[in-house]
C-alpha cells in the first residue's frame, strides 16, 4: 500500500535522534501540561510558537504532536487524584476515576486510564493513517465553492453545537473574524481595520493573538479567582491493573475507540460528546452497574480511550482538509501558517516527509507516553504541589517573551496586553474561546475560497452553490443552525414529563445538553435514558449554579431549556 | 448571593455587548470608507466580508444585551486552580497588570534582561509569594537563561539594553 510505504519514510524520518529528542521533549511537556492546574496542549503549543522561527519544520510539528498527546495523559492525571479536571474531556473520567482513587484504587485507575489511551491513541493514529488519504483524494477534487461551503460548516459547527450559549459562541467567532480582518487585503491590498497604524498593516500576529487569549487571558482570570486553599491530592504509588481490571478494562478501551474518533473528525465533534457516550455506554452494558458511582473501572477506561481516540480523529481533518476542530488543532494550524505552509488537502502532495513524519511521530510519542506514564505517575502527581505563584507568572513570562520574540517590537506586548484583557472577559462572561481561534484561523480562508468561487461564476451568486457538495454542506448548515427550531417543535408537540424541573442537578442537565444533538443525529434515544441519575452526578465537578437562566439566550432560551430538563420522552420508558 | 449583587453581575456584562456593538461598528465603518473598484476578477471585493463580519457583531451586541436584560448571564469559566466563590481579586490583577505594562515601557530601554526580571519578580509578588530573596533570583536567573537561550538556541536577539556591553 502507498499510505504504509510513506508511512515507514516518514518512521525514518522520525526516528533520527534530533526528531526523536523533540518527540521526548513533547511528550515530557504534554505531560507537564496537562497535570499542571491552568495550563493546557493549547496555550503550551501557543507559548512554543515563537520556536517556529529557529526550528525544522518537522522537528516542531513532532514536539507539537508530543505535547498535544502528552496533554491527554496528563489531564486524566490530575482528574483521577485531584477531581478538578481542567479540560472539558476529562469531566468524565473524573467521575468514576475519583472516586476510584478515594476509595484505594488509583494505581489501577491511572493505570487503565494510560493503558487505554495507548491502545486509543495507537488505534486511532492507525486509522488516521487509513482514512486521512482517502479525505485528501476526495477534497483535490473539490473546487473553491465546496471548500468555502466546507470552512463554514466549520465555523457553524464549533460555535453552535459546543458550549452552553449559542449567542457568546457567535459573539466570540465575530471578534475573532473581526481580529483576521486587520491587515491588507489579499485581493485589492487596500487597508481594513488597519487606522493608520503602520505596525497593524502586516494585520496581527496569529502567534500574538493566541498567546494573549490562551496564555494572558487564562494567567489573568486564573489571578483573580486563584484557589488560596491548598488543593488534597491523593498519594499514589506506581499504577498497576490485576487480572480482573484487565479483564474488565479491555472492552470498553476498543468501545472508547470507537466513539472516538469518529466525534474527534467531525466538524464540531470535539472529545466531551463521545467521553460522554462512552460512558454511558459503559454504564448499560457493565455486569457491575451497581459500582458506577463508586468508581466503576470501566467508567474510567471507556471514556479515556475515547478522548484519546478523537485526538486523533481531530488530526484527520486538520492534515487532510485545513479544517481545525479544537484549540490544539487551531493553534497548530498557526503553525503551518507561520512556515508558510498551506493547510489544505495539497498538504499531503507538498509537504510529503513532514505529514508523515509527524504522524509516525503520533505512534512513537505515544508509545513513550505509556513509558513515561506509567512508572512515573506518582512524580507527576508532585507537580501538582509547584508555588502557584511561580506557576502564573511564569506563564506571563513566557506569553511575554513570546509575543516580543514575534518581531522584537514593544507595541506587539501592547496587542498582547489588550488581547489579553478581551480573553480576561471573554472568560469572565462566559464566550468561549474556541471560536474565536477558529474564526481567526479560518474566515481569511474562507474570504479567499469566496473571492475565487464567485470569480470563477464571473460575479453570478449562484456559482456559490455550483458544486454537489457545497450543497450538501450547506445542507447540513442549514441543519445545525435550524436544530433549536425543531428541538423547540419536539417540546412543544410532544411534551415529555420533566426530568427534574428547571432546578435538576445540573451535571446530569449538563450531560443531557451534550447528548442532545448526538442522540438526535444518530437516533440513539435510548443513550439519553442511560443519563447518570442526581444521586450519581452529585460529585461530578461541574455544577453551573441555575439552569436556564444562565445558559439562556434569547434566540435559543426555549431550545436550550428543553436540551437540559428534557431528553426524548422514549428514553424514559 | 443577593439578589441585588445578582443584579449587578448581570448588568457588568452590558459592558460585553457593549464592545460587540461598538467593534461591529467600527469594522462597519471601515468597511464604508474602502474604494470598490469595479472588477471582473474580484466581484466579492474587499468590503463583503467586513460588512458580513460587522454584521454579525452588531447582532451578537443587540441579542446579548436583551439576553442580559432578561436576565441571561454567561457562565465565568471554571478551571483547576479557580475558586469562583470570591468575586475578582483585584489587588491580585492590578499589580500583576502594572508588572506587564512596566514590561512594555521598560524592554526597549533596559532591555530583556531587566525587563524580564522585572517582569517576573512583579508578577510572582502580585500573587502573593514574599519570599523577595529567593523570587529575585528566580527572577535573574529565568531572565538570563532565556535572553542566551533565545540567541543561542535560536538565533533570535532579545534587546541587551542597559547591559549591551555586559552580556
Amino acid at each position: 500500500m502507498d499510505a504504509l510505504n510513506l508511512l515507514m519514510q516518514g518512521f525514518a524520518t522520525a526516528a533520527t535522534p534530533m526528531n526523536l529528542l523533540f518527540a521526548f521533549i513533547g511528550v515530557l511537556l504534554g505531560t507537564a501540561v496537562g497535570v499542571l492546574p491552568g495550563i493546557g496542549p493549547a496555550m503550551a503549543v501557543a507559548l512554543l510558537l515563537p520556536l517556529t522561527y529557529g526550528l525544522e519544520p518537522t522537528s516542531a510539528f513532532i514536539m507539537f504532536a508530543g505535547i498535544y498527546y502528552g496533554g491527554m495523559y496528563g489531564g486524566s492525571t490530575t482528574s483521577i487524584l485531584l477531581n478538578t479536571p481542567g479540560e472539558s474531556a476529562t469531566v468524565i473520567t473524573a467521575i468514576e476515576g475519583h472516586k476510584m482513587a478515594k476509595a484505594g484504587r488509583a494505581a489501577q485507575a491511572l493505570a487503565t486510564a494510560a493503558i487505554g489511551s495507548f491502545v486509543a491513541g495507537t488505534i486511532g493514529t492507525a486509522l488516521l493513517v487509513a482514512f486521512a488519504p482517502m479525505v485528501v483524494q476526495f477534497a483535490v477534487s473539490l473546487g473553491p465553492p465546496s471548500y468555502l461551503a466546507i470552512m463554514v460548516l466549520g465555523l457553524i459547527a464549533v460555535t453552535a453545537v459546543l458550549g452552553s450559549s449559542k449567542l457568546r459562541g457567535f459573539s466570540s467567532l465575530g471578534l475573532g473574524m473581526a481580529i483576521g480582518l486587520v491587515g491588507l487585503d489579499p485581493v485589492t491590498g487596500q487597508q481594513r481595520m488597519v487606522f493608520g497604524l503602520p505596525l497593524l498593516a502586516d494585520g496581527l500576529d496569529i502567534v500574538v493573538v493566541a498567546v494573549a487569549i490562551f496564555a494572558v487571558g487564562e494567567a489573568l482570570w486564573i489571578a483573580a479567582h486563584l484557589r488560596r486553599k491548598p488543593m488534597e491530592t491523593i498519594p499514589v504509588g506506581a499504577p498497576w491493573m490485576g487480572k480482573q481490571d484487565w479483564k474488565r478494562s479491555w472492552k470498553p478501551w476498543l468501545r472508547g475507540t470507537a466513539l472516538g474518533f469518529p466525534f474527534g473528525a467531525l466538524p464540531a465533534g470535539g472529545a466531551e460528546i463521545p467521553t460522554f457516550l462512552s460512558y454511558v455506554t459503559e454504564k448499560r452494558l457493565s455486569k457491575h452497574k451497581e459500582e458506577f458511582g463508586h468508581g466503576a473501572i470501566e467508567g474510567v477506561a471507556g471514556p479515556e480511550a475515547a478522548n484519546n481516540a478523537s485526538a486523533a480523529g481531530t488530526l484527520t481533518p486538520m492534515l487532510a482538509l485545513g479544517l481545525p476542530t479544537n484549540a490544539t488543532a487551531a493553534v497548530m494550524l498557526a503553525a503551518f501558517v507561520q512556515y508558510g505552509i498551506q493547510p489544505g488537502p495539497l498538504l499531503f502532495q507538498n509537504e510529503p516527509q513532514l505529514v508523515w513524519a509527524l504522524i509516525a511521530s503520533l505512534f512513537i510519542g505515544n508509545t513513550l507516553l505509556l513509558l513515561i506514564n506509567l512508572p512515573l505517575a506518582p512524580m507527576w502527581a508532585k507537580l501538582l504541589q509547584i508555588p502557584r505563584p511561580y506557576l502564573y507568572a511564569g506563564i506571563l513570562f513566557f506569553a511575554t517573551l513570546g509575543a516580543y520574540a514575534v518581531n522584537l517590537q514593544a507595541f506587539d506586548l501592547a496587542i498582547l496586553l489588550v488581547l489579553g484583557l478581551l480573553g480576561f472577559a471573554m472568560r469572565r462572561y462566559g464566550l468561549p474561546v474556541l471560536p474565536l481561534i477558529i474564526g481567526l484561523i479560518l474566515a481569511p480562508r474562507a474570504e479567499g475560497q469566496l473571492r475565487k468561487s464567485l470569480q470563477l461564476s464571473a460575479g453570478d451568486i449562484s456559482g456559490l452553490w455550483s458544486e454537489p457538495i457545497a450543497i450538501f454542506v450547506y445542507g447540513i448548515v442549514a441543519l445545525i443552525l435550524a436544530w433549536p427550531l425543531f428541538a423547540f417543535a419536539w417540546r412543544r408537540f410532544r411534551p415529555a414529563p420533566v426530568a427534574g424541573g428547571p432546578g435538576a442537578p445540573l451535571a446530569g442537565g449538563q450531560a443531557a445538553a451534550i447528548v442532545g444533538p448526538a442522540a438526535a443525529t444518530e437516533g440513539s434515544t435510548a443513550a439519553a435514558g442511560q443519563l447518570p441519575s442526581p444521586a450519581d452526578t452529585k460529585d461530578a465537578p461541574r455544577q453551573p449554579a441555575d439552569g436556564g437562566d444562565s445558559r439562556g439566550d434569547s434566540s435559543g432560551d426555549s431550545t436550550d431549556q428543553n436540551r437540559v430538563q428534557a431528553p426524548p420522552p422514549k428514553a424514559r420508558l | 448571593m443577593s439578589s441585588q449583587t445578582l443584579k449587578l453581575k448581570g448588568r457588568s456584562e452590558l459592558g460585553i455587548a457593549a464592545l460587540l456593538g461598538a467593534v461591529g461598528g467600527v469594522v462597519v465603518w471601515d468597511a464604508l470608507r474602502l474604494s470598490v473598484p469595479y472588477s471582473h476578477s474580484d466581484p466579492v471585493g474587499p468590503r463583503t466580508v467586513p460588512l458580513i463580519v460587522g454584521g454579525l457583531l452588531l447582532v451578537c451586541a443587540v441579542l446579548l444585551a436583551i439576553n442580559v436584560l432578561r436576565g441571561g448571564r454567561g457562565e465565568a469559566e471554571e478551571g483547576e486552580d479557580v475558586d469562583l466563590s470570591h468575586p475578582s481579586d483585584w489587588k491580585t490583577v492590578v499589580p500583576l497588570l502594572a508588572a506587564f505594562l512596566a514590561n512594555i515601557l521598560l524592554i526597549d530601554t533596559l532591555g530583556w534582561v531587566i525587563s524580564g526580571t522585572l517582569l517576573f519578580w512583579g508578577s510572582v509578588w502580585a500573587l502573593g509569594s514574599r519570599k523577595y530573596i529567593r523570587d529575585g533570583l528566580i527572577s535573574i536567573v529565568m531572565s538570563v537563561a532565556t535572553f542566551y537561550g533565545f540567541y543561542l538556541g535560536l538565533g533570535i536577539h532579545l534587546p541587551a539594553g542597559l547591559l549591551a556591553g555586559v552580556l
